[in-house]
């Protein structure tokens, strides 16, 4: 088993790059190809999380063996938290994908399309997989430029703009992380994570530990998009093609921000009271103002984009509250909950925002435009695209018994048993907030009246789009059985456990 | 000490540049000097003074050399800033066609 | 150019490139080595671009052509770390094949291929970003 553990980074590259050679004698089978190696990938990473059984693999590339316990070359660590990160990255993909090929069939330049797509999955896998510090750089450049010239792919106005803006803070932010690399080299003498780990806790240079810390958080931060670093997120994950906006808002600033964060402020650096604090701070601004931004959109994609900071504000806070709980001194069983909360709506929110975004590409699809004044009626002539949005929108404002209502339930109880009633109050409130802007989109677009003649004519989309959403709604039901407890012990708590290292 | 230290001096500069320069090419410049100050860093995070190159020579193989590490990662990083200095370029030429300008506050279609 | 220019830089590509092949074949063996040695032999490319104008290379073609080459050389090195996975033990990116003696040309397993395919890739790559601002810079 130990051996597959590469194959993660190894189909999605191949397929990014044997799709330029082949395409032009493929007659569009090469459209299939990263949904196949996606699909792959998904039940790969399903079947090592069940036989696992919530041990850790670590695979040492090139066979390099560790010199006096010292490790050198490049580990990859597969834990139950980096397989679940896999399933998610990986089962999106494969969704977003399928939407991809009818949806991408107007723009010039397909291959290119699901050649970048590829490299934007190989990164990412390769980012919740590595145990090497610069290796997780090098992937994440890799998956955020794919990303840069994904946004950048229609090339009008509005998508070179939003590009550009995006590159520039993505780039400030990279370097940001290289500066913190460079400071724990040159700090501990090494870049594997375990190792660097021993080194820091054992140290007594805190304040550098500390300017790394902070420095790690400013970048990680600009690429999760925390609410005063945020400023890209609207604009590039509304102008991206819609695919590629599910992907970005479902998994990109999951994976290497929420995750990155998660994996190294809680293995690699001794917890703090102090960067619980900022955390909370942080999650606690993006859950208000993220939410009251979106309540005022009217461009539909752009409304979803300021909910997704305003929902990864709620994985932050419960991240936050782990720490806090942990620092106190407090029962671990309670950072745990929190923790699982956290991890499980991190899970349900990528399902219901990839859903939502794929929602809003097959309105753009079928009427050409996303803006909410201007469409109305839809419900009666695009059924499938209505019905799988409503599922969502229960389930991102947390309405039982979808997913959203569980996970939001498990980080409210976890605050409250932490004794910070007043983030379980901010929580309770701004789920309300959700509901309400949530119920606007569903208002303007799918009910109401037709408002323009030009919708008359409306077809539902074709079925490789609608596939991909019903299954996903269907998801955000069944996802609930995620809290019964047998289930829950082999897939949320091995997780939780390989984070807070808990046995 | 104090060479780190102008190290992230350099750094900051850079992020002034990034900052408060209104042309899109003066802020693609001022990336570029931040992305150099952390190569100056990492490469002087591996010397040692009076340090060979790092590569086996058989006929000296008791001379002390510097860490390659850092030159490794250095090396790996030009690449990657390469990679994102052409992308930047490539989005400016595209938005010049665009826009007829390089200021960026005159490309503002995006706001909210 | 004058022809002056367009004379020397024929005589002088071809020095460029050995130059660069030079470079990615002793990457084991001096500093340099893949990536430095394959920005010198895009740059002797380039130089031809550059001096005989954009009619030069029929450039439309040249740039599909030299994305092929990108794709094909990622492959091959992808191909070569996987073959440690595939043959006997079962380790990505392990060194097949035997070491050698350090310092001579034919040493170190793998090494010198995968500067081989590395130049190769970062040759094209570097001459695609160059053509596609050519290119780009001609269809207005």
């Amino acid at each position: 088993m130990d051996s597959l553990v590469p194959l993660f980074v190894i189909i999605p590259l191949g397929i990014a790059f044997i799709i330029p050679l082949i395409w032009q004698v493929t007659r569009g089978v090469f459209r299939f190809l990263p949904g196949a190696g996606m699909l792959a990938m998904a039940v790969l990473a399903f079947f090592m999380l069940f036989n696992l059984g919530g041990e850790s693999i670590v695979y040492k590339v090139g066979g390099w063996e560790p010199v006096n316990n010292i490790p050198i070359g490049i580990h990859l660590v597969a834990d139950p938290l980096s397989l679940m990160m896999l399933i998610i990255v990986n089962m999106i993909g494969l969704f977003a994908a399928l939407f991809s090929i009818p949806y991408i069939d107007k723009y010039t330049g397909e291959n290119y399309y699901y050649s970048l797509f590829s490299l934007m999955v190989a990164g990412m896998n390769g980012v919740v997989l590595t145990g090497d510090l610069f290796n997780m750089f090098v992937f994440l450049e890799v998956s955020v430029i794919a990303s840069y010239s994904l946004v950048a792919f229609g090339s009008s106005r509005d998508e070179l703009e939003a590009s550009f803006k995006y590159q520039v803070l993505g780039g400030i932010a990279s370097l940001m992380i290289l500066f913190a690399l460079a400071m724990t080299y040159w700090y501990t003498g090494t870049v594997n994570i375990a190792d660097a780990s021993e080194i820091i806790r054992s140290g007594t240079g805190t304040g550098t530990a500390i300017f790394i810390q902070l420095f790690l958080l400013t970048g990680f931060g600009l690429k999760a998009a925390m609410i005063p670093f945020h400023a890209w997120l609207p604009d590039a994950h509304s102008s991206a093609p819609s695919p590629v906006s599910a992907m970005l808002s479902g998994v990109l600033i999951k994976a290497i921000g929420a995750y990155a964060i998660l994996r190294l402020f809680f293995s690699m650096f001794s917890l703090s009271i102090e960067i619980g604090y900022i955390l909370i701070i942080l999650s606690v601004l993006s859950m208000i103002l993220g939410g009251i931004l979106a309540s005022g959109q009217w461009d539909y994609k752009r409304l979803l984009a300021y909910s997704s900071i305003s929902q990864m504000g709620y994985v932050i806070m419960a991240a936050g509250i782990a720490m806090v709980v942990l620092v106190r001194g407090q029962d671990a069983g309670i950072a745990a909950l929190a923790m699982a909360g956290g991890l499980f709506h991190m899970f349900n929110h990528s399902i219901i925002k990839g859903l939502l975004f794929l929602n809003a590409g097959a309105v753009e699809y079928a009427t050409g435009t996303r803006n909410l004044k201007e469409l109305g009626g839809l419900a009666s002539v695009l059924p499938i695209t209505s019905a799988t949005s409503l599922g969502a929108t229960f389930s991102i404002a947390g309405i039982p018994p979808f997913n959203g209502f569980f996970s939001k339930l498990i980080i409210i109880i976890a605050a409250v048993q932490a004794r910070l009633y007043l983030l379980a109050l901010i929580a309770v409130i701004m789920s309300i907030v959700t509901l309400a802007y949530f119920m606007k989109v569903q208002r303007h677009i799918f009910l109401d009246k037709v408002k323009s003649a030009r919708f008359a004519k409306v077809r539902e989309v074709p079925w490789l789009m609608s596939l991909p959403m019903v299954v996903m709604a269907i998801m955000c039901l069944v996802m609930s059985i995620m809290i019964i407890p047998g289930v829950r012990d082999t897939f949320l708590m091995d997780a939780v456990n390989a984070l807070l290292s808990i046995k | 000490m104090i060479p780190y230290m102008l190290c992230f001096v350099l750094f900051l500069v850079g992020l002034y540049g990034v900052l408060t320069r209104k042309n899109i090419l003066k802020i693609i410049i001022g990336l570029c000097v931040m992305e150099y100050s952390l190569y100056l860093f990492l490469a002087m995070t591996g010397y040692i003074e009076g340090g060979a190159a790092p590569i086996i020579d058989p006929a000296n193989r008791a001379g002390s050399v510097v860490d390659p590490l850092p030159q490794a990662i250095v090396l790996t990083a030009i690449v990657i800033g390469l990679a994102t200095t052409a992308l930047l370029l490539a989005i400016a030429i595209r938005l010049y066609k665009k826009y007829k300008t390089f200021d960026i506050d005159k490309i503002n279609t995006l706001k909210g | 150019m004058t022809i002056i220019v367009k004379n020397v830089t024929a005589l002088l590509a071809g020095l460029v490139f050995l130059y660069g092949c030079y470079i990615v074949l002793h990457g084991h063996l001096t500093p340099g080595g893949g990536f430095a040695g394959g920005t010198i032999i895009a740059g002797s490319f380039i130089l031809l671009v550059i001096a005989n104008g954009i009619q030069y290379f029929r450039l439309k073609k040249e740039k599909e052509e030299s994305s092929m080459f990108e794709g094909a050389g990622i492959l091959c090195f992808l191909l070569l770390a996987t073959g440690g996975l595939l043959l006997s033990v079962p380790v990505f990116f392990r060194n097949l094949l035997p070491g050698g003696t350090p310092g001579e040309l034919f040493s170190a397993g793998v090494i010198p291929l995968y500067n081989i395919f590395v130049g190769i890739e970062v040759a094209a790559a570097l001459l695609s970003i160059f053509l596609a601002f050519v290119i780009y810079k001609t269809e207005e």
